[in-house]
């Protein structure tokens, strides 16, 4: 394909659409399809169907909405209602000339106005909602591929990263490492062979960012993914899902076929001699497999276990050669980075945490669901505003973010900006957007066991402090919680935290204590109420 | 152990063990007598004394595996200054904790009903053979414990360095010793 | 071949560009404890008894994975290293049932006597007691999940020198186990070849030769130099 056959596409797919008087999208995302989407898009087709009404109505399956607590969720072109908890009952109200006329619709119908959706802003999330993930004229026609052709007619790679850079944009999978620095660092490394991988392996419990990327836009991570082949000198890249995501996986299948075919991906891309081809790799559910060496054990065929850094990927990756491991929502920011322009995404968010972030807010929360913020939204926004509280009136004790690496953040902190340097100097990580809230109902001490109960379950086993330090740790948590420990034994807590984040192999072990580490600095009331009340020091009765 | 003008008041007791720690002890042969002069030896099973007083030093062999032992642990902490781990089984579990794998049922079975011939039937109660705790557990894990001596058994010379030192008021050099 | 000096524990020394720390060390006379580490085999820093401090550098580093630098200052005994060291052998010693007194590697055992040099005289956290096999369907050899570390020395030398790969790592977490081709019974295995060198490789009483009783079995590693000089330097020195 040419760059003019793509404006093209774009204009022939953009005039059939505006040709429609409607058109219905129903959220098919897996939290969605969960409570029964795939009925309500049925329901609506063949109503369409039944009233001939196929050439001027037409209902397509999205991305995540957002408002996932509310699903299905179901919008309407034409006047942008959205409706919630919506029925296959509904679908003839739907497709008649008013539905936001019809009572029963009317109830559903959702207030667009409130802070849950005003508050948010959308780059990675731009399409989620909007576009059929299934249909890459959809993809093409919301402006899709045209940053991937500007990258490969107009740029050089060396520009293309310099555009990255004056974004100011980090990795999206937690640590925040600067992306055009690691695109540099492989674009610099010599060779002809290099690779390119998407982690996709999102593993954190209450985390759901990552797969509704993926489920509601696959284009735009493939399209990210080529400009960083571009960029860095790859021909082949990897998108390394968890096997538990099966409508992503599809997804991804159609969309690489589909673009193979428009040769948006494959050889000669935009009649250049850039090529670039992408083959999923399915992982099988280990947690570990998150972690960039471990990653690329799985990918070569072998034990998914991590290996002593340096040398990192993008000297030594896979099979020995440069690789770019970068993260969905980070590979989602690129195309719209290329085409607005890096001092445009420098603009959003809060330097040195530039852009916006996806949450997945769960726990105790009223508006539990997928939110995109600026960087630097407080936490109290995202739990207040835009997550409505707590509901039925409860208190907000805490909010776990960064998943089982990171910490629980006190009601004090409610006030400090999300963004990397400010959520770490509270001890807890931005992670890759797990956002979890507890109200005054949780047991801290619980938690911490939750997520070492994770931690110890999702460790490889290959390093002796997180193998056998994380089940010791999970056993003194459960017994702290059946009040069967000592002073003693928190104490050895301690001490374990710091042995593992200190020892180590990998991330996973690195950062297990950090759960216990935040709760214990501020909740260690709630540790000290389990302990049994104190014997005298020497001689006394464990 | 400020003063060396009174004998310094031992006692030895035996858990879940074999005796062979105490078999150790004796093996100290003639350096027994010259301990003689320096300690007197309160409760131990190695005499007829039924009842354990207050001693300055404890050593325990064996570890806690049923419910008397839970009891005389206890008793033996709140009458001893000084409380030794006398031996693997005190210090680890040791061969008595190797059924914490399998769980009582299943050795009370294999003990009474398995492989036995003449006496049928699980002892009941606590009238004839102690009712075993759920899980055999090293001394440290029931009171505290001042001072490990590893060994199954610990040799001679390291017991004898243990009590002189505790004699002598000084910290017992047991650098380097080892399980097993 | 260029040379590095730099310092170990006070004392200058040098090493070959690439020689790892630990080597350098050892050949200095500083013992760093290891348990995976076993020379002649590749090493995967798994053990973390060798982590040593390196001035400069917030994180500890594996010895055995990371080369001499020019100028380095490396501490490998420091408090919070020994601390550590003895904190990860009751690790090891709580996970399974580390029986010594009627283990057959009793008194040679590199797992009981690193717990001797760093001062283990008694285990700080909950013995975990899990309940393992002993795969005894082998004619010569035992293997005995009990006193495993999982220090995978055997899949190693299985792999990297005999060539068989009859062993790997099963499971993950502590339920980890090393287990014979698909995870059948040893004696069974297509593809062991009865060479033994897992069993002259491993640190503790998990492989023994049947036969042995308490305190009986010994270990002799001499194969393995000379086989790795013989396929290296193409020397032999036996």
């Amino acid at each position: 394909m040419t760059f003019e056959e793509l404006m093209e596409q774009q204009a022939r797919e953009l005039e059939r659409q505006r040709a429609l008087s409607r058109r219905i999208y129903c959220c098919t995302a897996a939290g969605c399809v969960s409570c029964g989407a795939e009925a309500v898009r049925k329901a609506v087709a063949a109503e369409i169907k039944s009233r001939e009404l196929d050439g001027t109505m037409e209902v397509c399956g999205t991305g995540c909405m957002g408002l996932c607590s509310q699903g299905p969720l179901v919008r309407t072109s034409d006047d942008g209602a959205l409706y919630g908890n919506v029925e296959a009952a509904d679908a003839a109200a739907l497709v008649s000339a008013a539905p936001a006329d019809d009572p029963r619709l009317a109830q559903r119908r959702i207030d667009t106005s409130t802070p849950f959706f005003v508050k948010q802003k959308k780059i990675v999330l731009a399409n989620s909602g909007v576009v059929d993930p299934e249909r890459i004229a959809d993809y093409i026609a919301a402006g899709g591929y045209q940053a991937l052709a500007k990258a490969v007619a107009e740029m050089t790679p060396r520009e293309v990263i310099a555009e990255v850079r004056a974004s100011g944009l980090r990795g999206r999978g937690g640590a925040g490492y600067p992306t055009a620095l690691k695109w540099e660092l492989v674009a610099k490394q010599p060779g002809a062979t290099k690779y390119v991988v998407c982690n996709a392996d999102e593993g954190d419990p209450g985390a759901f960012m990552d797969r509704s990327v993926l489920e509601g836009d696959p284009h735009r991570v493939l399209e990210g993914m080529a400009i960083a082949g571009y960029a860095v000198g790859a021909q082949q890249g990897y998108v390394y899902v968890r096997g538990e995501y099966t409508l992503a996986i599809q997804r991804l299948q159609a969309a690489i076929r589909q673009a193979e075919r428009e040769r948006l991906l494959g050889s000669r891309i935009f009649e250049d001699t850039f090529q670039f081809r992408v083959d999923l790799r399915i992982g099988a559910g280990a947690f570990v497999c998150g972690e960039e060496t471990a990653l690329i054990a799985s990918i070569e065929g072998r034990r998914g276990q991590p290996r002593q850094r340096p040398p990192y990927p993008p000297e030594s990756g896979l099979w020995g050669k440069p690789t770019l491991i970068n993260n969905v929502e980070t590979f989602a920011n690129i195309p719209p980075i290329l085409v607005n322009g890096g001092e445009w995404f420098a603009g959003i968010g809060s330097a040195p945490s530039t852009g916006t972030k996806v949450f997945a807010l769960a726990g105790k929360i009223v508006n539990t669901g997928l939110i995109e913020v600026p960087m630097g939204t407080s936490l109290r926004e995202i739990v207040f505003d835009i997550g409505g509280g707590v509901p039925g009136g409860g208190e907000f004790k805490a909010a776990q973010t960064g998943g089982p690496s990171g910490g629980c953040i006190p009601a004090e902190f409610l006030d400090t900006p999300v963004d990397f340097e400010s959520l770490a100097r509270i001890g807890s990580i931005m992670g890759s957007g797990g956002l979890i809230v507890m109200d005054k109902t949780s047991s801290m001490v619980d938690v911490a066991r939750y997520f070492m109960e994770f931690c110890m379950e999702e460790s490889c086993g290959k390093c002796i402090p997180c193998r056998a330090g994380t089940a010791q740790m999970h056993d003194i948590l459960t017994r702290i919680l059946k009040r069967e420990a000592t002073r003693a034994d928190l104490e050895m807590l301690e001490r374990l935290c710091v042995l593992l984040g200190e020892t180590s192999l990998c991330g996973l072990g690195q950062t297990a204590p950090n759960p216990v580490l935040s709760t214990l600095k501020y909740f260690r009331r709630e540790y000290e109420e389990l302990l049994p009340a104190e014997h005298s020091a020497a001689g006394g009765e464990r | 152990m400020d003063s060396l003008e009174r004998k310094v008041r031992v006692a030895t007791a035996w858990l879940g063990g074999c005796s062979g720690c105490h078999m150790s002890l004796l093996d100290m042969d003639e350096r027994l007598l010259e301990l003689a002069d320096r300690i007197e030896l309160c409760a131990s099973p190695l005499t007829d004394y039924k009842d354990f007083p207050p001693v300055d030093v404890a050593l325990v062999e064996g570890a806690v595996a049923n419910q008397d032992h839970l009891e005389h642990i206890r008793h033996i902490r709140a009458n001893s200054k000084i409380l030794v781990s006398f031996g693997d089984c005190a210090v680890t579990g040791n061969v008595p904790a190797m059924r914490n794998a399998y769980g009582v049922e299943d050795v009370l079975n294999e003990a009474y009903r398995a492989n036995t011939s003449v006496v049928v039937g699980v002892p009941v109660g606590n009238a004839v053979v102690p009712r075993l705790l759920g899980r055999v557990r090293p001394v440290h894990e029931v009171v505290a414990v001042d001072l490990f001596l590893q060994g199954c058994p610990p040799d001679a010379q390291a017991i004898h360095e243990l009590l002189a030192a505790l004699v002598e008021g000084r910290r017992p050099a047991l650098e380097g010793r080892r399980f097993g | 071949m260029s040379v590095k000096t730099l310092v170990i524990d006070g004392k200058a020394v040098t090493g070959r560009a690439g020689e790892t720390i630990f080597n350098v060390a050892w050949e200095n006379g500083v013992r760093i404890p290891r348990l995976c580490h076993v020379g002649g085999l590749s090493d995967v820093g798994a053990c973390r008894l060798c982590l040593v401090e390196i001035e400069g550098q917030r994180k500890l580093a594996a010895a055995c994975l990371t080369p001499v630098e020019e100028g380095m200052v490396v501490h490998t005994s420091s408090e919070r290293l020994k601390e550590h060291r003895r904190l990860i052998l009751e690790l090891l010693l709580a996970e399974r049932n580390h029986v010594c007194a009627v283990c057959v590697m009793n008194g040679a055992c590199e797992l009981q006597d690193l717990a001797a040099e760093l001062g283990v005289d008694h285990v700080r956290l909950r013995y975990r007691f899990p309940k393992l096999g002993v795969d005894t369907s082998h004619e010569r050899f035992g293997q005995d999940q009990n006193r495993c570390i999982l220090c995978t020395r055997c899949v190693r030398v299985c792999d990297e020198v005999e060539g068989a790969h009859t062993k790997d790592v099963f499971g993950r977490g502590s339920g980890s186990l090393i287990i014979n081709d698909m995870g059948g019974p040893w004696g069974e295995s297509d593809t062991c070849t009865s060479c033994g060198k897992c069993v002259q490789v491993c640190p503790t009483g998990a492989l023994f030769s049947k036969g042995k009783s308490v305190a009986e079995m010994r270990k002799d590693r001499g194969f393995l130099k000379y086989i790795v000089t013989a396929r290296e330097k193409r020397e032999w020195i036996r």
